[in-house]
């Protein structure tokens, strides 16, 4: 199927979305993106972060999409033509969406875990206006623990449903999910209940904000001056692809590494690039040099 | 210009019941369409009827029921939405409360034509007691036969069911409402798929409002050539409009569309001129999302035409100085009436309605609330108009579903005509709520 | 979590052993649950959940959510997201009357406003408040559908419409009188909701 996006055609298979054909062009084309997440069944579409235009529908229906399209959730058609940066109207309403982002975020970035690696960051550092219009009191909620290893700060929240999908595609028993409507919307756990199965660390990876922080990891120290190490374990469980942050010789944080793969399942965690709690914390403990550890991938250096 | 077809009886006694609702000629759209007509042919009627969608985005009816997937051994599913909460609108509510057979001999007609075994009703949960009374003539339905296996030994086997909401607008759209049957939380799905492909449970499903149904019967009845004749243009049909505000005569109106609104407003026949002898403010013609338009504008288009009770003549000029017809919820304001605060009222609505799936409408309707809020606590600038038109236009089109479209038309509308209201409230800082209660009191 | 900023109360497991349906109900629960394909139980959610605020002093506790949820055989946590979603189910506990006054447009055109400042003057509480001895709680609501006959009221599965001042005292007398409103389930409870 051919699809040309900013003037730039090329064939993609059927079934491929808006965005997946942009990425393959390239950044200078792909529209940012916050809540939509690859590995995820059904990711995407709410954050309306990386809506474009579709100036042609197809070559069998050429007539333009009318409102503007979520790049995630749309699939291309045959001959089908999208406008993304050579928009002024799709610039506009992504400064637009990005400001809605942002009027109730605390912007309390300097104390941040997440910052350096934050999406939201990214976004408004790429997108968003100098200084706000929003002169209300900001949503705030308390931050609370949701499981011994996770720190749930709502306030940061954007509500993009990575963490409920990931918990309810890769575990059993999910307890949290999105709570109450419209802007009192929040992410919670059932009544008390926390967290906490081999696999629900994981949703701290997927938080494109610092609204799920590892407790292990807070104010321990600023992800710029850590270095990333990719690494593997032998695992039954899970995937064992490990990325571990260094200061000096010292592990201080692990998250998994993030590598293409294959859809996240239950079946295919073993495949897919997750990993168990086990390593989360225990590589903690383990000093860099233990041989249990193989170090397969050189030292990245940014990240 | 009278004619009636779903409220032509409302005044018999008993026409609630099916013995009565039978004798004046009811559940003839079911044998006529069971004894001689083909599914194909019940469509074909509706697609001559010129029938358009009746909840408010005025859709031809028979195409999208062409629309509808059916492959081999999927249950196909007729889904009616009497989820009526477009603030106005109340004409779902009166029609199922007075002749609820209407509706039923609208949902089996309706399955029959599009090959649904099981259909739904799903209404909202404050209306609990008009599902009670949906659930009876549902029961005598099955018990005369109307319902049931082999209905009229026809071979065609019809069950349908009633499922209350439990408060939330946004099961008004379609896909939300199909999550809401499913029990999940009323979030609308992301389109595609629609729900003619994939709806309730994944199957292939038409969703249909209340009144859409129930104008099946008399198109089936009477032959969809004929009732294309009634109405004006691309408007067949009639359309019971919902009339509140500060008129004489508040009620649910069965009007010919084509009716001039001069006429609807003014004559003794409908609402029956304003209140206490006041001037006409302004009008909300089609239930809150559409956008209000000023007395001059209402009753004639910029071109000085009268303007016409029709999808196309209310729509005349566009958004510049035109509305639409909406869902029919018509409410009228006299000249004393403060544009700014019952824009508030439609905010506050929007802001509580929005499910929070997408960010323009869940962080974008609480904005444009708080912002009118200030102009009547009069703590607002001259330049928060502009903001809050900027903010409306970034949430317009922007969206999951047309809740967005719905909570930033208003806001746009009444900055387009009454702009200088809200300045004169930012300038001089002069809002005063009156008691529109003893206001209303009659004169005596 | 604080119990307090989320709308809900703590969570008893003992409680909940507690919380049965009566026959009537379970029986209509059943009803309910075969107007469903097979494994599409939880669609049946939301009147079970009414059914259940009936049954349960009018509100939904986290016991009630939990037993709801092994009534449909689904996770808690998707009652609860149900449960907080929509407007017609409480959390908390709220007084054995809720009086629901309609403040959207064709309402407060018609003075919605002043019935509420007139029940609250009454009552001597505020919006969003119960009486002292828990028989009323007055909350405002949006638009319930009932505009061509504003002002007007919900409390349980009545409406009261073309409100004025003695109505409203009528209704008040009533009420405290009967001590309890009709609720759905009243409305013939031997067949669906």
């Amino acid at each position: 199927m051919k699809v040309t996006i900013d003037g730039i055609s090329l064939d993609v298979p059927q079934g491929t979305t808006i965005l997946q054909a942009a990425r393959m062009i390239g950044p200078e084309v792909a529209p940012p993106t916050m809540c939509y997440y690859s590995k995820l069944k059904t990711s995407g579409g709410y954050c309306r972060t990386c809506i474009v235009k579709v100036t042609k529908g197809s070559n069998q229906n050429p007539n333009p999409i009318p409102k503007p399209v979520a790049s995630c959730r749309t699939e291309v058609l045959d001959g089908m033509e999208v406008q993304n940066v050579t928009s002024s109207e799709v610039l506009e309403a992504r400064k637009g969406v990005v400001e809605f982002l942002l009027i109730n975020h605390p912007l309390d970035c300097p104390v941040c875990d997440q910052a350096g690696e934050c999406h939201l960051q990214d976004l408004g550092y790429g997108h968003g206006a100098a200084s706000s219009r929003y002169e209300f009191k900001r949503r705030e909620y308390e931050m609370i623990d949701i499981g011994p290893h996770i720190k749930l700060h709502m306030n940061r929240c954007i509500l993009c449903y990575r963490c409920v999908k990931t918990a309810e595609q890769i575990t059993n028993g999910r307890v949290h999910g999105v709570m109450h409507r419209g802007d009192a919307a929040e992410i919670s756990t059932y009544i008390e209940q926390a967290l906490e199965n081999d696999f629900s660390g994981n949703v701290i990876d997927v938080c494109p904000v610092g609204a799920l922080t590892d407790k292990t990891y807070r104010f321990k120290q600023r992800v710029w001056f850590t270095k990333p190490m990719d690494a593997h374990r032998n695992c039954k469980t899970c995937s064992g692809q490990v990325r571990l942050w260094l200061k000096g010789e010292q592990v201080v944080r692990v998250t998994r590494a993030k590598m293409p793969g294959m859809k996240w399942s239950p079946l295919f965690a073993i495949h897919a690039d997750l990993i168990i709690k086990k390593h989360r914390i225990g590589l903690l403990k383990v000093p860099l040099k233990f041989n249990g550890i193989r170090l397969y991938h050189k030292t990245i250096t940014s990240t | 210009m009278a004619t009636t077809l779903l409220l032509k009886h409302i005044a018999v006694p008993g026409i609630k019941s099916l013995d009565v609702y039978r004798n004046m000629g009811g559940y003839a759209s079911v044998e006529k369409a069971l004894r001689t007509l083909t599914p194909n042919q019940v469509t074909e009627e509706v697609k001559k009827s010129g029938l358009r969608g009746r909840g408010g985005a005025g859709f031809p009816t028979g195409m999208k029921w062409g629309f509808l997937a059916k492959p081999e051994g999927v249950p196909r599913y007729l889904v009616c939405n009497a989820d009526e909460s477009e603030p106005g609108t109340f004409k779902d509510r009166y029609l199922m409360e007075h002749i609820p057979h209407a509706l039923i001999e609208g949902m089996i007609t309706s399955s029959y034509a599009l090959g649904a075994r099981k259909s739904y009703i799903y209404i909202r949960g404050e209306y609990f007691y008009v599902s009670r009374i949906l659930q009876h003539a549902i029961d005598e339905a099955y018990a005369a036969g109307w319902l049931g296996e082999n209905i009229l030994g026809s071979g065609f086997s019809h069950d349908c069911y009633v499922q209350v909401g439990a408060g939330a607008y946004i099961c008004g759209e379609e896909t939300a409402l199909l999550e809401s049957l499913e029990g999940k939380r009323g979030n609308p799905r992301i389109k595609p798929p629609f729900p003619a492909v994939a709806g309730l449970w994944g199957c292939p499903t038409v969703v249909n409002n209340v009144e859409t149904i129930a104008a099946v019967c008399p198109i089936i009845t009477m032959g969809g050539e004929a009732y294309s004749k009634i109405g004006i243009g691309k408007s067949t049909g009639t359309k019971l409009i919902s009339a509140s505000g500060h008129i004489n005569k508040p009620g649910v109106y069965e009007i010919e569309l084509g009716l001039p609104v001069e006429e609807f407003i003014f004559s003794d026949a409908y609402c029956g001129g304003i209140r206490n002898g006041r001037k006409l403010k302004a009008v909300v013609a089609g239930g809150s999302s559409v956008p209000i338009l000023p007395a001059e504008l209402i009753l004639k288009t910029a071109q000085g035409e009268p303007r016409l009770m029709s999808y196309e003549s209310l729509a005349e000029g566009g958004f510049q100085t035109g509305t639409m017809l909406g869902s029919g919820g018509f409410i009228v304001m006299d000249d004393q009436t403060s544009i700014v605060k019952n824009l508030l009222t439609f905010a506050r609505f929007y802001h509580h309605e929005s499910c929070g799936q997408c960010s323009p409408c869940r962080e974008g309707t609480g904005w444009m609330e708080k912002l009118i809020s200030k102009f009547l606590s009069g703590t607002a600038h001259e330049s928060d108009v502009d903001l809050l038109w900027d903010i409306q236009s970034k949430i317009e089109g922007k969206t999951i579903c047309p809740l967005g479209e719905a909570a930033a038309w208003p806001v746009a509308a009444a900055i387009r005509h009454f702009k200088s209201e809200f300045l004169e409230l930012a300038r001089n800082k002069s809002y005063v709520e009156i008691n529109h209660y003893k206001r209303l009191q009659p004169v005596s | 979590m604080s119990a307090e900023v989320h709308g809900t109360q703590k969570f008893d497991a003992t409680k909940r052993t507690q919380i049965v349906f009566s026959a009537s109900a379970m029986a209509l629960v059943q009803k309910l649950i075969s107007n469903y394909p097979k494994g599409k139980e939880k669609s049946a959610l939301i009147p079970v959940l009414h059914i259940a605020q009936a049954e349960f002093g009018g509100w939904l506790s986290p016991e009630v959510m939990d037993y709801v949820a092994s009534v449909l055989q689904i996770k808690p946590v998707e009652v609860f997201e149900v449960a907080s979603f929509y407007t017609m189910f409480h959390l908390k506990p709220v007084g054995k009357c809720v009086l629901e006054v309609c403040q959207t447009s064709s309402c407060w055109l018609n003075g919605a406003e002043d019935i509420v400042h007139y029940i609250e003057k009454k009552l001597g509480i505020k919006v969003g408040e119960t009486t002292p001895d828990g028989m009323f709680t007055l909350k405002v609501a949006e638009c319930l559908g009932s505009c061509g006959t504003a002002p007007m009221l919900q409390c349980g599965a009545s409406y009261h419409e073309n409100l004025t001042y003695t109505k409203v005292d009528q209704i008040l007398e009533q009420y405290a009188s009967e001590g309890r409103p009709r609720y759905y389930t009243d409305l013939d409870y031997t067949n669906t909701l």
